[in-house]
């Protein structure tokens, strides 16, 4: 939970800005910490322009030190990937203001708040969301081959991650965590005995495209959130990311987010160019299962170091055995 | 001896305040949402508690087994043993007995850990049939 002297700072700071986000705003209020660990904080506040409000979103980078930073593309660079993504025709907010120092901020950008679902719970579940999920993986897969796309001249300065070094990245995390799981092991042996060729050209990837990551309404995909694990790599990870079993929310015969098919998530990525390697989806698959695991035991590492005191940080430790159990399901079916 | 109520007993007492009065009197803010993990980080000391005592005794068994160690051997130890041989290569996918002891034991796991994980929920419904492998 936010600390007050945060609260309070940000609250000054969008007062700063709040004529300049919205014509005839005088005051930035209702601010609100949605959520946020060591790598990034989002905000939600509104501008009162006469007797109305318009909606936005503070994106900030906490202060101090950031274990994943160097993962992350940085909150700059992410609020020029989704103008760029946005330009392109892929469903993004639109980024209003790009931190500067003299807004006394620290570094972030303030983009419109989407009005639709983003728990990807119950867009999965919910009843008024049944037209959405017939199309959402087919616009998924639409957005994605726009994304992959973009020229990347024109991009900001990003990480280079290619099958090889993403698996490099775990193996270092997981060993870096020194836990014993043998079936992390098998998948790492399994995963460099498959590891595909480095694509031929890097493309940018948003690197977080899953259900959860989504803004949806009853009509299908309004925007598609969280940039900052963007990158330039293999197009297929995108596609792999999208189908692993953690973001299904139970709705594994789904294996697109739990509301779509890989049919229906292919013909969206062709229909808009993109072209599918099924092969390497499946290794971006399997990697992604592992990455869930990893990212379980990092966020148990994180507390158990007491750079985070949330409760919930301690609990997901126990659901590392969530992947395992995947990964098996995946390497070793049964039956 | 104690007397009681039980650790399983407290636990469970302090579960239902958590869910039953801490969180409608805090719905709607971040605390209700913090109860109910809370609540849940209960309920799986109360699962380890039942289960993790038979759970290691077949864990320790099955890696003994593999490794063809010691079978008093300490659990963490052969599982960072067992990691060890397959990292080098020495056991992999194929190796007889392996994936089948890495579901029993993961099995087990999920049993504490998240019972109600949709993959667990689905192998629990269909046992394996040993011929299908």
């Amino acid at each position: 939970m936010a600390e007050p002297v945060d609260q309070a700072r940000v609250t000054a700071g969008l007062q700063r800005l709040a004529a300049a986000l919205a014509p005839g705003g005088h005051r930035a209020d209702a601010v609100q910490r949605l959520s946020g660990g060591a790598s990034q904080e989002t905000w939600a506040f509104v501008v009162r322009v006469g007797d109305g409000s318009v909606p936005f979103v503070l994106r900030r980078l906490p202060e101090g030190a950031l274990d994943r930073a160097r993962m992350m593309a940085g909150p700059e660079a992410e609020a020029h990937l989704i103008s760029a993504a946005g330009t392109a025709g892929v469903p993004v907010p639109a980024v209003c203001h790009v931190l500067r120092p003299e807004d006394d901020l620290g570094r972030g950008f303030v983009m419109e708040r989407l009005h639709g679902e983003t728990l990807g719970r119950r867009i999965v579940r919910d009843a008024r969301f049944a037209d959405a999920r017939r199309v959402l993986a087919r616009q998924c897969g639409a957005a994605m081959a726009r994304i992959h796309a973009l020229p990347t001249e024109e991009l900001p300065a990003l990480r280079v991650g290619g099958p090889q070094a993403e698996l490099q990245v775990q193996l270092d995390a997981h060993r870096g965590h020194g836990t014993a799981r043998p079936v992390f092991e098998l998948a790492f042996q399994w995963l460099r005995s498959h590891c595909p060729s480095e694509p031929a050209r890097p493309v940018l990837v948003h690197g977080d495209f899953r259900n959860g990551n989504l803004v949806v309404d009853e009509g299908g995909l309004v925007g598609v959130l969280d940039w900052e694990l963007a990158h330039l790599g293999d197009p297929m990870e995108d596609l792999g990311w999208i189908c692993v079993n953690a973001w299904r929310f139970g709705a594994a015969e789904l294996p697109v987010g739990g509301f779509g098919t890989r049919e229906d998530l292919f013909a969206g990525y062709e229909a808009a160019g993109g072209r599918v390697d099924a092969q390497r989806m499946r290794y971006w698959e399997v990697l992604g299962t592992l990455k869930w695991g990893v990212v379980c035991e990092t966020m148990l590492q994180a507390w158990r170091r007491g750079h985070e005191r949330d409760l919930e940080k301690a609990v997901i430790g126990r659901r590392a055995s969530e992947a395992e159990i995947d990964l098996l399901a995946l390497l070793a079916p049964r039956g | 001896m104690l007397d009681r109520p039980s650790p399983d007993e407290l636990l469970d007492a302090v579960a239902s305040l958590l869910r039953e009065q801490v969180m409608p009197a805090a719905a709607g803010t971040p605390l209700a949402y913090h109860a109910r993990v809370a609540a849940n980080a209960l309920d799986i000391v109360r699962r380890q508690i039942a289960l993790a005592p038979a759970a290691q005794q077949r864990e320790r068994a099955a890696l003994a087994a593999l490794l063809a160690s010691d079978p008093a051997t300490d659990v963490a130890q052969l599982n960072r043993a067992l990691c060890a041989r397959i990292a080098s290569g020495a056991m992999s996918l194929e190796t007889p007995g392996l994936t089948d002891a890495l579901w029993q034991i993961t099995l087990d796991k999920l049993a504490v850990d998240q019972p109600t994980y949709d993959t667990y929920v689905r192998q629990q419904a269909a046992p394996p049939q040993p011929e299908d492998r």
